[in-house]
């Protein structure tokens, strides 16, 4: 699947960092090998969108994926097997530079999420940014999301255990 | 992340340089207690009391709660560590995820460079 010449490099893995930066917001930063138009277009196109969301340790799929990109526009994600679903407005719309859209799964006052995308050099600096309505909703959806993974690592390994 | 650790870590190494708030938490360690209760067993004024666990909190060490009219302390160290477990499982649910994203975005430079860039959006 990957035909890279011999001369070229294999690529190495750009980190990503977390980073609370005070009591509401959380800070996610990744570089990514491509200019800033592509990787705003796996953010932005949801046939894109669903390839690479839910990490493949994740016993869920996308059941539907839509995004209607523009100031005012909605998304909405829904999963399987449960029929859960995230959805929200974007609030900012900057092609290939920024977006910002509200998370309303929760109810209001739920949280708002920015994500800017610096190209240099053909490399792009994603920056993404969380502001949480208060110090303890931060911390729930912390836990709630660690939980949701460990869930489903365990999953992961009981599905592993029936294999072996 | 690192930074964030680095600069707890610093005020953690601050607050623990001195032996009466080291006494306290080894105190906190075995049970909670009020500020009065503490500067009492440490023979200590109310307010120098106060200064010490402030700067305990302040490190993350310890926790404090006012019920009525009493301020009870007690160790914050194991909060501290579920919060660092928690953004490290965060950062490995977007790690997975950014992972995948590569791969989407080398196919779309690969059909780039297949159609010659005849468009850019």
């Amino acid at each position: 699947m990957d035909a890279r010449k011999v001369s070229e490099p294999m690529p190495t893995k750009n980190r990503t960092t977390v980073e609370r930066k005070s009591e509401r917001e959380l800070v996610v930063t990744r570089t990514f090998n491509a200019p800033a138009r592509l990787v705003f277009q796996a953010w932005t196109k949801p046939e894109l969108f669903k390839q690479w969301w839910l990490p493949k340790s994740m016993d869920m799929a996308l059941r539907s994926c839509q995004m209607d990109v523009r100031v005012g526009g909605k998304y909405r994600l829904e999963f399987e097997p449960d029929g859960m679903a995230f959805f929200g407005t974007y609030r900012e719309v900057a092609p290939h530079s920024r977006l910002v859209w509200t998370n309303e799964e929760g109810g209001e006052g739920g949280p708002v999420t920015t994500v800017t995308f610096e190209e240099k050099g053909g490399k792009t600096l994603l920056v993404m940014h969380e502001l949480h309505s208060s110090k303890e909703a931060l911390d729930a959806a912390g836990t709630g999301a660690a939980d949701a993974m460990v869930e489903t690592f365990g999953q992961l390994d009981e599905l592993l255990l029936t294999l072996s | 992340m690192v930074q964030y650790a680095q600069t707890r870590f610093d005020a953690s190494f601050a607050a623990l340089s001195d032996p009466t708030r080291r006494g306290v938490l080894e105190h906190l360690g075995r049970a909670d207690a009020s500020i009065t209760d503490l500067a009492h067993k440490f023979r200590m004024t109310l307010t120098g009391m106060k200064k010490h666990v402030g700067v305990l909190e302040q490190a993350g060490l310890v926790t404090t709660k006012k019920v009525g009219r009493v301020r009870t302390c007690k160790l914050g160290l194991r909060r501290l560590e579920e919060e660092a477990a928690w953004i490290e499982r965060y950062r490995q649910l977007w790690d997975a995820r950014f992972d995948q994203l590569d791969r989407v975005v080398d196919e779309l430079k690969r059909k780039e460079k297949i159609n010659g860039r005849k468009k850019s959006e």
